[in-house]
């Protein structure tokens, strides 16, 4: 019985589809599956399917994103149960995404949202046009392994800069690591402003995370 | 009407049909729906209120703008559909009147592949200096964009040395596309009026125009409305850019893309004329695809071109001004892809009349600066400037005379005819007709013909400088908006 249920499970998170993903999730809080089976046995093996897939090039974004808010709204589901029980999942680390003040453009630091919390990281996302003093603040309240920061503009994107000065002077490197990005990110930018990761796109994202946290691919 | 020393498409003898009157009729009804039933975000106060006080359907909260048909409608007819861009020489103006189409430099790249060295690095002022300097001195290029950041400059004030920069090398229009807050805004008005010999002169003589980028989907930067109301108040020339992308921030549809990114820059553009009747707009886009592996933004590829024919049909429409996103490649370097995606999207960007052709000289989707680049994409350029010209049919071009003096088996070398017509036969300065044994001894290509060329012009050229007193006038403003 569970082991069709899995397979369901696994399946609309291939085919990106939240309502079902949804249902799913509270007809297993109905049978008294485990949350933590129903997330592993079940819906984490499409996630891997997708990845996989996509992988060999036989996947795109848009099914990987689909993939990613399918599985977040599984987990919405499950997590009230899993606090329930006492537990939680094994979370890869804690992000704080933001796009910098003065700027309000989002799409990236959005995918990378999406990309790592369907990798397994608990991801807060501050939204645009975000100081120095919010992102700070946020990454302290959550105890976040990461800050992630995105601008699209060169008049924006010093406030990476101010960002990781600030984290500097409160000394709360390297315990809080940074990663950049935005289109005019440079790898020589990155070097200037002593980030500790910078991705292209949103997978490569998801890499640096990893290694950021010490939780390499194999 | 043709600029002094600028070389620039009119009375085009080719067309080409990309939507039927039926598709745009869909594609503008679609739009005013999206702006009536969804709404587009205005983040802006005064903005909202000038559409509140025009009878749209204001949110303040999410700053979200619906809007009736006839008001955005009656708001476009106010737009003036021809005017100049005015240049420091005079002789150098250019029409925007849909009958000429005029190549830019492309604009805002970060990074630079140094003229001298080779090797690739953060733009700065100078790069603007040097760009200029050698646009200036190609007959392709009849405007600027400012092409990469100034990157070594207090943010606060970038745009402004940046426009400077040009204005000091280059005798050119000057469009820029990063200067985005009422500081700056109000400060590059003063600049540009120093030039034009006051503020109340620049409406005749609009030396700056002004491109805001919208935030697609369906948005808009606060920053940009409140410098583009001020630019459209002294009839300094402003135009909203979508660059929405299919599948990113656009729908996957190529007809639902245009109808996003039409929908942005006809609301923005109706906004002008609602708050000042007749100020001159253009419409602006590079819409692509993005990338279905990474999510990026693409520049080039077969969406690409075809955006950059349908959306001239779409700026026709509202009879304003388009200013044409062309040129872009994703290529890391000067190659065949570049050519490929720099030849197909200027050629189709411009068969059907697109009035400003942004832009050469960029890689790596507009983000790194090739001097090689520059100067082989205007000769992309050049080559479809003479395509445009078409075929002249005429008892003179038909030569019927020359046919029968040189007859069967005879040569066309020695005529009279020949020597009369064959500098109208296109050429190159940058391709490879060159003997093969000739190539394998030097093993060049246009590559190095187009660096040597840029780095000749650097060293020569020297346009009629900016006078002194209006430089020093300059500086003393933007000092006046760093911090």
């Amino acid at each position: 019985m569970s082991e069709e249920l899995y397979k369901e499970m696994a399946q609309c998170i291939i085919d990106g589809d939240s309502d079902i993903a949804t249902q799913l999730a509270k007809k297993s809080i109905e049978l008294k599956m485990h949350p933590l089976d129903t997330i592993t046995k079940g819906f984490v093996v499409g996630v891997n399917y997708i990845g996989d897939q996509f992988g060999k090039g036989e996947a795109f974004l848009p099914e990987l994103v689909m993939a990613g808010e399918a599985m977040k709204a599984a987990v919405a589901v499950l997590e009230p149960e899993l606090i329930k029980l006492g537990e939680a999942r094994e979370m890869m680390g804690r992000v704080v995404l933001a796009t910098v003040e003065g700027d309000i453009h989002e799409i990236g630091k959005t995918l990378v949202g999406t990309m790592l919390s369907a990798s397994g990281f608990e991801v807060v996302d501050l939204g645009v046009d975000q100081p120095a003093d919010k992102i700070i603040g946020k990454a302290l309240e959550i105890n976040a392994d990461i800050i992630g920061m995105s601008a699209l503009l060169t008049t924006t994107m010093v406030r990476q800069r101010e960002v990781i000065e600030e984290l500097d002077k409160e000394g709360l490197r390297p315990r809080i690591k940074v990663m950049v990005g935005g289109a005019p990110i440079t790898r020589d930018w990155v070097t200037k402003i002593k980030a500790d990761g910078y991705s292209e796109d949103a997978i490569g994202a998801v890499k640096i995370a990893k290694e950021l946290v010490g939780k390499t691919d194999q | 009407m043709s600029s002094k020393n600028i070389k620039t498409i009119s009375n085009p003898k080719l067309k080409l049909e990309v939507l039927t009157q039926d598709d745009l009729k869909k594609i503008h009804e679609a739009t005013l729906q999206i702006i009536e039933k969804v709404g587009v975000r205005f983040p802006s106060k005064r903005v909202l209120e000038i559409w509140e006080a025009n009878g749209a359907d204001v949110n303040y909260e999410k700053k979200i703008v619906r809007v009736k048909p006839r008001i955005i409608e009656d708001a476009l007819k106010k737009a003036p559909p021809a005017y100049k861009l005015a240049a420091r020489d005079p002789q150098q103006d250019l029409q925007l009147d849909g009958n000429h189409v005029h190549l830019g430099t492309d604009g805002c790249g970060v990074e630079v592949i140094d003229i001298d060295t080779g090797e690739k690095r953060t733009s700065c002022l100078q790069d603007v200096r040097d760009i200029a300097r050698v646009a200036d001195a190609t007959e392709e290029v009849a405007f600027h964009w400012v092409p990469v950041s100034a990157q070594d400059r207090p943010a606060e004030a970038r745009g402004l040395h940046e426009i400077k920069a040009v204005w000091e090398n280059s005798t050119k229009h000057v469009q820029s596309e990063s200067i985005y807050n009422v500081d700056e805004a109000k400060a590059a008005i003063e600049m540009a009026a120093l030039i034009a010999g006051g503020k109340d002169k620049l409406r005749e003589r609009p030396v700056l125009s002004l491109m805001q980028c919208t935030a697609p989907p369906l948005g808009h930067d606060g920053g940009s409305l409140d410098a583009a109301l001020l630019a459209a108040e002294v009839g300094i020339p402003t135009g909203f850019m979508t660059m929405a992308a299919c599948a990113t921030t656009g729908p996957t549809t190529m007809a639902g893309n245009l109808a996003v990114g039409n929908a942005e820059v006809i609301a923005g553009t109706a906004l002008l004329q609602l708050a000042y009747p007749g100020a001159p707009v253009f419409y602006a886009a590079a819409q692509t695809a993005s990338d279905l592996r990474t999510g990026a933004y693409t520049g080039g590829g077969p969406e690409d071109f075809l955006f950059g024919a349908a959306t001239n049909v779409l700026a026709d429409f509202y009879n304003i001004p388009l200013s044409m996103g062309a040129f872009a490649t994703g290529a890391k370097e000067p190659n065949w892809q570049a050519g490929l995606e720099g030849a197909m999207s200027s050629f189709m960007a411009s068969v059907v009349m697109s009035d400003m052709l942004l832009g050469c000289g960029f890689l790596h989707g507009s983000r790194i600066w090739s001097y090689a680049e520059m100067l082989m994409d205007c000769e992309i350029f050049s080559i479809v400037h003479k395509m445009m010209a078409g075929i002249e049919v005429n008892d003179e071009t038909l030569a019927m005379d020359v046919i029968a003096a040189v007859g069967p088996g005879g040569h066309f070398l020695a005529q009279k005819h020949t020597r009369n017509h064959m500098r109208e036969l296109f050429m190159p300065k940058f391709m490879d007709r060159r003997p093969y044994s000739e190539w394998e001894t030097k093993k060049d290509d246009a590559r190095d013909w187009a660096l040597a060329k840029a780095r000749k012009t650097l060293k020569e050229h020297q346009p009629d400088p900016l006078d002194e007193k209006t430089g020093k006038e300059m500086e003393r403003i933007i000092k006046s908006v760093e911090k």
